[in-house]
């Protein structure tokens, strides 16, 4: 496929490939639009298989027309069959993405891969964002990797780990006082004052192409096959549409057969504007204040809403939401049944796949791929509780009045 | 009141380059009716029967008019209204 143009999403005006991110017609969203290049399907797949271990071999489903300079390619991370949560849960087959697997930790690491060789493209000197704090760190790294200038601009008050975890890569970090909207805001107007690239605002379009990489490794991992239903957090809704975008490329070209997956959303209760509007029965959502300790989720305003809506209806599935004991017990099952450690926003989908299963919503039959986007060591205080520490003399009589005592207790 | 609403750079072909057009007006509805009267071509791009496009933001003061009473937020001397894309940011 090559890219050919920007198209609204709203209205299908076309606009070159630029730096560019909405509609001056109707202020609708911009996308990439591609042209198949009428390659059969046995040769993208010979060229895909002969490609690098990262998201660099779909290259030629990304908007490039080469491959792009990056030296720090993110993607090819597990899919892993989880037995244990799937009995735990009463599922059949259920899978894991533990995009956790990526260079800082992250899915954010593919959308900025791919918005930072755009940038370079595009011949900006300075990359920037805003972000809940993933974005901040990908972003940080991989324009330290590349040799860019970068301004990170964060809510304040988000957990310290994610805030040392941007600066060590010497990025100019803002800490802004307000919630993850406020920022957003400050820097849709900033996109206007100053030349930068901010990878989720002019530079969207690109940005977001990269979350269809998930989809294609999914197929691949999974022997070239589709899930039958995906489980994935929505916090603006890209993530959860691209998926299905990347899906839906590949089996209108034939490289993959079968039905688009049932797809699931996840929120937290806290910030769950999309959860409500699919509830109400909205085809817009209304924006919230968020309050959840899922912060890598709160964004109160989602840009992607109606689209994430119109996906979750159009397949079968729905938008869930959860609370945040739910979410920490989610973050304690996926570790305790998988060894997979996740941050909040892994536990937002777990929790959510556990309901829908609690609800009997996923039959026995069906395979089923939760993704799993983030680190559990950047949201620690998630965990603080919920655990015990035996604490003992270095000896082996001390170990055993201790597992004891705990036994008689 | 004398209000000031800030234009996106990408709509300033239809109001001759301007980024701000000063108007009066009590509520962000009547401000906005003000701008689209000064300058053709706003109105179709901002709304959509009488109501906002569903990918616009209007902010008065930095917040967002739909945590307030919409269109109808009334407006103090001086406020500044902003009209943003609302396809920004997340994931």
């Amino acid at each position: 496929m090559a890219p050919t143009a920007l198209s609204c999403k709203e209205c299908g005006e076309e606009y070159p490939l630029d730096a560019k991110y909405f509609c001056e017609a109707c202020f609708g969203p911009l996308e990439v639009a591609y042209e198949s290049e009428g390659a059969d399907a046995s040769e993208l797949k010979r060229k895909i298989q002969a490609g690098s271990a990262g998201i660099w071999r779909y290259a030629d489903f990304l908007p490039f027309t080469g491959r792009p300079r990056d030296p720090l390619e993110p993607g090819l991370t597990p899919l892993v069959r989880a037995h244990r949560l799937a009995e735990r849960l009463g599922l059949g087959e259920l899978w894991v993405k533990n995009d956790a697997a990526n260079p800082t930790h992250s899915f954010k690491d593919r959308v900025v891969a791919v918005a930072v060789a755009k940038a370079l493209e595009l011949g900006f000197d300075t990359v920037a964002c805003a972000s809940t704090g993933n974005l901040a760190n990908a972003v940080a790294a991989h324009a330290a990797a590349a040799g860019l200038d970068s301004y990170v601009f964060v809510p304040a008050n988000l957990e310290e780990q994610k805030l040392l975890a941007t600066g060590v890569y010497g990025t100019n970090l803002v800490g802004v006082h307000g919630n993850y909207d406020d920022v957003n805001r400050l820097c849709t107007e900033l996109c206007e004052e100053r030349p930068w690239a901010f990878v989720n605002v002019n530079l969207r379009p690109y940005y977001a192409e990269g979350s269809k990489t998930l989809a294609y490794e999914t197929v691949e991992q999974l022997g070239w096959t589709l899930p039958d239903r995906v489980v994935c957090p929505i916090a603006s809704g890209s993530l959860f549409t691209k998926i299905a975008r990347g899906f839906d490329e590949w089996r209108e070209l034939g490289l993959v057969e079968g039905d688009l997956p049932i797809f699931n959303g996840a929120q937290a209760n806290g910030c769950s504007p999309v959860a409500t509007a699919y509830a109400e029965g909205w085809d817009v959502c209304k924006p919230q204040r968020p309050d959840t300790i899922a912060k890598s989720l709160a964004i109160g305003n989602p840009a992607d809403g109606p689209y994430a809506l119109e996906l979750a209806r159009r397949t079968g599935g729905g938008v869930d939401s959860v609370s945040d004991e739910e979410i920490r017990a989610g973050i304690r099952l996926l570790a305790e049944t998988t060894g997979i450690f996740t941050e909040t926003a892994g536990g937002v989908t777990i929790a959510t796949l556990a309901k829908l299963a609690e609800r009997g919503e996923i039959s026995p039959g069906e395979r089923v791929v939760a993704y799993i986007t983030g680190e559990g060591l950047k949201t620690l205080d998630a965990v603080r509780e919920g655990h015990h520490m035996y604490e003992i003399e270095p000896k082996i009589e001390s170990l055993d009045a201790a597992l004891a005592a705990a036994t008689s207790a | 009141m004398a209000v000031t609403v800030k234009i996106p750079s990408q709509l300033r072909p239809a109001t001759g380059g301007e980024g701000e057009v000063e108007v009066e007006g009590g509520t962000v509805g009547e401000a906005l009716d003000a701008v689209f009267d000064q300058h053709d071509g706003l109105r179709e791009r901002i709304t959509e029967d009488g109501t906002l496009r569903r990918f616009v933001n209007v902010y008065v003061s930095g917040e967002d008019i739909r945590f307030q009473e919409g269109l109808e937020t009334e407006l103090s001397d001086g406020d500044e209204v902003t009209i943003l894309p609302a396809v920004a940011g997340g994931l």
